[in-house]
């Protein structure tokens, strides 16, 4: 078992097997998402109170949550990093960065959309949207800090340090909406006892939910092959196997 | 025996002997020790000047004014933290010195907060009344400050120690390290506000010593992986 582990921590084969993994990741991904969208947008009945506009939560949500997660997944790779001394659970690190940081623009994006006609307003300081917006500047100071240095190793392991103490913020991110009393409703899925939310509009949701995630598997991949593309520039594996190809 | 006890003080001794150090290099450069709270009282200045002169308006928005210009203040004063002594080497010797580098970073940054955090706690209140602050606040605005500029300092000596060998790396520094601050900032300004309006303070002030605790009880080993970091090459 650890044998495969060991493996995967080996450019080249990590390289070829995301390569093979993509496509399993992004061709379903597509296609919940296209099952999500006529689920969430065409077969969901109307909200009865904020009508039409509820359905920005199926592309909301699975972002809100997934620029947390990538968060979090990112902080474990670079723990992973600096503990093992794994190059490649730093170069999965670097990949995650950027994801995490558009998926959270979307959030912002998404919830000042939906924010207009709900509250009338664009933008409101609400506890859950400034933390989301304090997440941004996280991803954003990540990535500058990766960005300031020449060397691979010394970005790799200062931005790792940079990620672990970052990520003690992701629980107050999240249990903000308990801590402060706001005008954001709260969460309505993780309560499975008693869902507040109908079954017809929850399905579409989840689907979302795993079609964001595959998706962000996929586009890992993707970045993950680039990631060790630049950093095995010069290593012999790569030409080798460009020569053959 | 006698050199063997001269050759490896106590730990106890060794942060002293930082502490001391440090806190007489300021004396000697005490110019540059007072133009981070020149800094405070310049910025808490501009807003009367950006808003409007009438007290009652200013008395509205000072707690958040004296907490934000704390939290530029004691960054200000991040950036020659460690840099004079990795430039000049001192910071290698003390890598290689075999003593705990996490402990001897937290007396660097004691004496930060001694230097920055502590003439902060006694300068607001003054400041605070210029904005109209009632004096019946001042031991709560000096409280939340003490808390938390302990926090800032932690906090900024990590991002300090990342951005030291990066070449003019202070703008880095604040992008990196405001953001982690931040909860802080809502403490802290949030107590000084319920203290105004006459409301129980006590929630925030310990959530501000839990910060507290937390940051000077984790912070050091960030801060010292992170010279190890700096310092190789």
């Amino acid at each position: 078992m650890w044998l495969w582990f060991h493996k995967l921590s080996s450019p080249p084969y990590a390289y070829r097997t995301a390569g093979l993994v993509r496509p399993w990741l992004f061709w379903p991904a597509i296609l919940l998402m296209i099952v999500g969208a006529i689920g969430g947008l065409v077969l969901a009945p109307e909200d009865y109170q904020q009508k039409d506009a509820f359905r920005i939560i199926y592309v909301h949500v699975p972002s809100a949550s997934l620029s947390l997660m990538i968060y979090v997944v990112m902080a474990v790779a670079a723990a992973v990093g600096v503990i093992w001394r794994i190059k490649l659970a730093h170069a999965v690190a670097a990949a995650c960065a950027p994801v995490g940081a558009w998926f959270t623009v979307a959030t912002l994006a998404t919830g000042s959309i939906y924010g207009k006609p709900m509250w009338g307003t664009w933008w409101e300081w609400d506890p859950r949207l400034t933390s989301e917006l304090i997440l941004l500047f996280l991803y954003l100071g990540y990535m500058a800090l990766r960005a300031s240095f020449d060397d691979t190793q010394r970005a790799d392991r200062a931005s790792a340090i940079l990620a672990i103490v970052g990520v003690v913020n992701v629980p107050i991110v999240k249990y903000s909406v308990v801590w402060w009393n706001s005008l954001h409703q709260g969460p309505s899925i993780s309560k499975l006892a008693a869902p507040s939310i109908e079954g017809s509009m929850l399905w579409p949701l989840l689907i979302m939910m795993l079609a964001f995630i595959l998706y962000f598997g996929a586009v890992l991949c993707d970045r993950l092959r680039g990631e060790i593309l630049r950093r095995e520039r010069n290593a012999s594996w790569l030409s080798e196997s460009l020569a053959r190809s | 025996m006698q050199s063997s006890v001269q050759t490896t003080p106590g730990l106890g001794k060794i942060l002293m002997l930082v502490l001391a150090r440090d806190l007489r290099l300021a004396v000697r450069h005490w110019d540059q020790v007072l133009q981070p709270l020149i800094f405070f009282v310049i910025v808490t200045t501009l807003f009367p000047l950006a808003i409007s002169p009438a007290l009652d308006e200013l008395r509205k928005i000072s707690p958040g004014v004296l907490w934000v210009a704390a939290m530029l203040a004691s960054l200000l004063a991040l950036e020659s933290l460690f840099r004079p002594d990795v430039e000049d080497g001192t910071m290698e010797q003390w890598v290689l010195s075999g003593q705990p580098l996490s402990l001897l970073l937290l007396a660097k940054t004691a004496t930060h907060w001694l230097l920055t955090g502590l003439p902060l706690v006694l300068m607001a209140p003054i400041v605070g009344t210029a904005l109209g602050m009632p004096q019946s606040v001042w031991p709560v605005l000096a409280a939340t400050l003490a808390l938390g500029t302990g926090s800032l300092s932690v906090l900024g000596a990590i991002g300090a120690a990342l951005t030291v060998s990066v070449r003019r790396g202070s703008v880095l520094l604040a992008l990196l390290v405001l953001p982690l601050e931040m909860p802080v900032l809502i403490f802290g300004a949030r107590a000084v506000d319920l203290a105004m309006q006459g409301e129980p303070v006590a929630g925030p002030l310990n959530l501000l010593a839990a910060l507290l605790l937390f940051f000077v009880s984790l912070g050091p080993f960030a801060m010292a992986a992170a010279m190890r970091i700096s310092v190789e090459s």
